[in-house]
């Protein structure tokens, strides 16, 4: 039987998902001609703005960006991560809303943004408000430094390894809080988990970027970039084969550790802790804790990708396609492993997850880091 | 010492394994087929027999009863496991005309009653397999949502039930009269 909703449905759903696509396709093509839009936007800012105001209206500028895409690529993402659960199970995932169902985050986004929005009455209510924001923050504020392209950064730190390190680090405070002031057993599992692990697996991350510090001597992404600077074989992870690759693999392992992805994702581990930290949350909180983990994911594939498979530098010295649209492509293809490796391996125990970063990860670390350094020695 | 590193390759090793399985499900048809609420229910209908890549050769939906096969055997209504089906049939008159099913069998009872309660159903279809006279069936039928519950309860009996056999009056109890 279909009933007269479903008939409109049938009617507009195409129309919006033909839209919807027409948007993904400009914002990709957005991403490509960023270089010259910012190129644009500052001879505007240049034009028009008093000098003194000039860096801060830039600075809001770059914010707003990502904050915007920020808020767009978790749609998508959430989109992809069930279109690729379901093909690896052999299902379809999503049809029904749009194409393929495209608009099925859409409607996810509508529900949650109407639910209401319940606060534990026993729980600390300050810091249950608060929780999800300081880790949304703290994904965001990350994004500051990762380089689009040359020069295309919202800010140019000298020391942004060590800034992405440590406001990454205030992620693990917002989960903690989140399952402390929920007042739930569950919740408090969670967090306490996600601190130990977030707290281990800090270790080898930092030492596997410091790999790559020792070899290019600044903490600068953007110098780091430029150091892999002349096609494929230029790029990190196929220089000193095979301590890079090596390296590379560490940081990816731990970069799915950070971003509570599978098989790391004991704080939420569902058969267990039903939801882990972020039990007690509904509505719009609760979508600000998803929007915070796939923003995760994109920083550490991006991490990755400008650290080790050379940011925006393509496989050719001049590649002919824009850098803003490689470092794009290159992200998501490690944000399609995280999903990969997240439908393929089952979830570690929490003495597991100890032993591999402490028995194995942290060795291996070390190691590569007195190796690297060694042979990046000036002769 | 030796094993610390041969767990690490092995670790490695089974990992890229199971990705390589998983990817190759991910190129694969799924196996999933699309709920057809598109589908006009007529062409469902158009014959009995499920159609071709519309539904799955053995799915079960809604019973019928083609009750004009039924010999009142009640054979489907002892094989139901959970009893929903209700079935009266009472002996036809002997002056009336022969009638005979499909395939030939008389038809010797006058079925007055054959009630489905589709709501206890568990589609088994173990109802389908004892009836001598391939009457009740699995259709490919799946949209039968009802908003009231009493509709689920599928009546297909069309012969009325003979009218009840006139009470006759009780004999008067012949009443002891005194004596001692």
């Amino acid at each position: 039987m279909i009933t007269r909703t479903r008939q409109i449905e049938m009617k507009i759903l195409p129309v919006i998902s033909a839209a919807v696509m027409v948007g993904a396709a400009g914002l990709i093509g957005l991403i490509a001609a960023l270089p010259a839009v910012a190129g644009l936007l500052s001879a505007l800012i240049d034009a028009n703005v008093p000098e003194a105001l000039r860096p801060a209206v830039a600075r809001g500028l770059g914010v707003a960006a990502v904050v915007g895409f920020l808020s767009l690529f978790p749609i998508f993402a959430i989109w992809f991560e069930r279109k690729v659960a379901a093909h690896t199970q052999d299902r379809l995932g999503p049809m029904r809303v749009g194409w393929h169902g495209v608009l099925q985050s859409f409607a996810d986004g509508i529900k949650l943004l109407f639910k209401e929005d319940i606060v534990p009455k026993q729980g600390d209510q300050i810091l249950f408000r608060l929780a999800p924001y300081l880790v949304v923050a703290g994904t965001f504020a990350a994004f500051a430094v990762l380089p689009w392209g040359d020069g295309l950064v919202v800010s140019d730190l000298n020391i942004g390894v060590l800034y992405v390190v440590a406001i990454g680090s205030l992620n693990t405070i917002g989960i903690l809080m989140a399952g402390w002031a929920s007042n739930n057993k569950y919740s408090l599992f969670g967090g306490m988990r996600s601190a130990a692990q977030l707290v281990s697996y800090e270790i080898p991350t930092i030492l596997t970027l410091l790999v790559v510090i020792v070899q290019v001597g600044s903490l600068n992404l953007q110098d780091i970039v430029l150091a892999q600077q002349g096609g494929l074989f230029h790029w990190f992870i196929f220089r000193m084969f095979p301590v890079n690759l090596i390296a590379f693999v560490v940081f990816f392992i731990c970069g799915l550790a950070e971003t509570n992805r599978t098989p790391f994702d004991l704080p939420e581990a569902e058969s267990e802790l039903v939801a882990g930290f972020h039990t007690e949350y509904s509505g719009m909180r609760f979508a600000f804790f998803f929007l915070a983990e796939y923003g995760a994911m994109f920083l550490v594939s991006g991490l990755a990708v400008v650290l080790f498979l050379g940011g925006w530098q393509g496989v050719l010295s001049s590649p002919p396609v824009p850098g803003t649209l490689l470092f794009f492509a290159k992200t998501m293809f490690l944000v399609f492993v995280q999903m990969w490796l997240r439908w393929t391996l089952p979830r570690l125990r929490v003495d597991q997850l100890m032993a591999m970063c402490w028995k194995y990860l942290i060795p291996i670390a070390f190691a590569l880091l007195i190796v690297a350094g060694f042979l990046s020695l000036p002769s | 010492m030796r094993k610390y590193f041969t767990d690490m390759l092995e670790a490695v090793v089974t990992v890229a394994k199971g990705m390589a399985v998983t990817l190759r499900h991910i190129f694969m048809p799924s196996v999933t087929q699309q709920y057809q609420a598109d589908e006009k229910p007529e062409e469902r209908w158009k014959s009995l027999i499920v159609p071709e890549g519309l539904l799955n050769a053995r799915s079960r939906m809604r019973l019928h009863v083609k009750i004009e096969d039924c010999i009142g055997c009640k054979q489907c209504e002892k094989a139901c496991p959970i009893d929903c089906i209700y079935i009266t049939a009472d002996k036809r008159d002997k002056e009336e005309a022969p009638i005979f099913a499909s395939d030939g069998t008389a038809i010797k009872l006058k079925v007055t009653q054959f009630d489905i309660d589709m709501t206890l159903c568990c589609y088994c279809a173990l109802c389908v397999y004892p009836c001598p006279t391939d009457c009740i069936v699995m259709t490919p039928e799946y949209e039968f949502a009802e908003s009231v519950k009493g509709n689920f309860l599928y009546r297909f009996a069309k012969e009325k039930p003979s009218p009840p056999e006139p009470k006759k009056e009780p004999e008067p109890v012949p009443v002891a009269v005194g004596g001692e």
